[in-house]
């Protein structure tokens, strides 16, 4: 029962990192209408600028502090994201403004290379860590229900921790602001925001600095915990899945179908994966999103397309 | 029908032509639509109606003419620096945010007027709290005229048509627009929606005082409701006058009968 435990607390913690990436596509798609295919590019780039600056700035500078040096790289990194934004409105999408999603969905592929190839020239492409200071050490609790405990790892209950709070903040700021419901009216109906005086490309720099935000802290996250690596910006293929599950247009939903797809993908691992030789954990997030496209094609949490025949 | 005080001219459309490709949808169309009047552009299906609408609220930037707005000339607008002054408009083929509720769609309305910034919104404070009240306050007045009270929660996209539209002119109305622009708000609907609306129109012109100009190709609610009507055919101006001037004009009357 012990190991039953840990294998699923394990499966929480990697599905909360699925659901941070996820959460930068649904916050994209409920704004802009756009399928963000970029969303892994910009975590591994976030996470590049991150890793390199908190070790280059001290050496520029000449400080060794490490909290300071990495306030001022995540401040850094933060700055770089809000700026990738900004070219993407300029350059992108401000020039396909009432075009088709698949359009959009091309052009957000262009920029994911551009991203991937961008980010290693500037930051280089070895393998860089980040240490955010997280405590490494693992923990051991319910010793006196099972023998031994269940071992779990601190630096994955702080990162729930953020995730957390970082999805009730989304959740309120669309749901409670007059920016996330000009937010909310663009991703409707780009003529009709415009009609009424939204302004679609503050708007939209607005939406794609919040997701780089997102995937600065789910690069952070993930970074700390495995490196900083081009295999980063593939952690949005595991995100698909995630966001077909939950439902594109849900916040709740990207955490929740994270979360499912993590402990799901380790469960089946543990336990299936022997009988089928394993191996298991690389496929079974696709099947489920694919059993869920035809039971459930708007998702766990999705809005129900209802249309008038 | 002067009794409302019709003014001066705010808006005025000189030679505006339009053409996509080969196909001229407007050529050579100018006239005139002062304050506080019911303006109606009528004409057949493809006589360029929704084509001008569009050329007022920047959607389209014609190829020659211009339009004037308060004595201010211009040629190249987009939609929002047409918000900005002060024109809303209503679309033939609704253009609702269909996963918002009925309150949250009007409420977008009010977007132009909100001062408070992002960080004040984000995290509710003061400013922006009570800023959010008053705006709904408002919003809620045009629910209450609109009769959709019983509809405040529910998703747009769930609604009958006829109530859809109402929305979006509340929509609009949220602009406190001084020109309304409606595009065919009465397509589709049966007698008595067609009724509501008409009555919906004529309350708003007559206690804001907002100067409508209205398209529609039902000839005979325009002519109960209208000032002045203007008539395209083919893209060009084939009549404009009072509903009595257009009805005698025997271009007007082909048109409508398909006699050449």
């Amino acid at each position: 029962m012990g190991f039953f435990i840990e294998t699923f607390i394990g499966g929480l913690m990697t599905g909360m990192l699925y659901a941070l990436v996820a959460l930068g596509f649904v916050l994209i798609f409920k704004a802009s209408g756009v399928f963000n295919f970029a969303q892994g590019s910009m975590v591994l780039f976030a996470a590049l600028a991150m890793a390199r600056l908190s070790s280059l700035l001290p050496q520029w500078f000449g400080f060794d502090n490490l909290l300071l040096a990495n306030t001022l790289a995540i401040a850094a990194a933060m700055v770089l994201m809000v700026a990738v934004a900004w070219l993407v409105e300029r350059l992108v999408l401000r020039h396909l403004v009432n075009q088709e999603g698949v359009t959009l969905l091309m052009a957000t592929l262009g920029i994911a290379y551009l991203l991937d190839g961008v980010g290693q020239t500037l930051f280089g492409n070895s393998i860089y860590k980040i240490d955010v200071g997280l405590p490494k050490d693992p923990a051991f609790i319910l010793q006196n229900v099972f023998p031994g405990g269940v071992l779990i790892n601190k630096e994955d209950l702080y990162a729930a921790l953020v995730a957390a709070a970082l999805v009730i903040a989304l959740s309120l700021f669309f749901q409670k602001t007059g920016t996330g419901r000009a937010l909310r009216a663009v991703a409707d109906d780009h003529q009709a925001a415009q009609s009424i005086g939204i302004p679609l490309s503050r708007i939209w720099v607005i939406v794609w600095s919040v997701a780089g935000f997102v995937a600065l802290v789910a690069g952070i996250i993930w970074g700390s915990k495995l490196g900083v690596q081009f295999s980063l910006s593939l952690v949005a293929l595991k995100a698909l899945p995630v966001v077909i599950l939950g439902g594109l247009t849900s916040v709740p939903g990207a955490i929740v179908g994270g979360l499912v797809i993590g402990v799901g993908e380790k469960l089946s691992e543990v336990y299936i994966g022997p009988y089928f030789g394993g191996g298991i954990e690389i496929w079974f997030a696709y099947v489920l999103a694919l059993a869920f496209l035809l039971v459930r094609p708007q998702g766990l949490f999705g809005e129900k397309i209802i249309d008038r025949v | 029908m002067n009794t409302r005080g019709i003014g001066d001219v705010i808006l005025d459309v000189t030679n505006i032509s339009l053409a996509f490709g080969g196909v001229k949808a407007l050529t050579d169309i100018s006239f005139d639509v002062r304050e506080h009047e019911l303006r109606a552009i009528i004409g057949p299906n493809g006589a360029g109606k929704s084509s001008m609408l569009n050329c007022i609220n920047g959607v389209y930037t014609p190829q020659q003419g211009a339009i004037s707005f308060r004595g201010r000339s211009f040629s190249h607008m987009n939609s929002r620096q047409v918000a900005e002054m002060g024109i809303a408009r209503t679309f033939q083929n609704l253009a609702l945010f269909k996963g918002m509720s009925v309150l949250d769609n009007i409420m977008t309305g009010r977007n132009l007027k909100m001062k408070s910034n992002l960080f004040q919104q984000a995290v509710h404070w003061g400013a922006a709290a009570r800023e959010e009240t008053e705006h709904r306050e408002f919003v809620e007045r045009i629910v209450d005229f609109l009769e959709i009270q019983a509809h405040r929660k529910t998703p747009v996209g769930r609604l009958p048509y006829g109530l859809q539209k109402r929305v979006d002119l509340g929509r609009a109305l949220a602009m406190q627009p001084q020109v309304l622009l409606l595009d065919e708000p009465m397509a589709g609907m049966n007698v008595e929606e067609k009724q509501d609306m008409s009555r919906f129109i004529l309350d708003v012109n007559d206690e804001y005082g907002t100067t409508i100009v209205l398209i529609e190709h039902d000839m005979g609610v325009v002519m109960d409701i209208s000032d002045r009507i203007v008539v395209l055919d083919y893209g060009l101006k084939i009549g404009d006058g009072t509903p009595d001037e257009v009805r005698a004009n025997p271009d007007v009357i082909s048109a409508y009968l398909g006699t050449h």
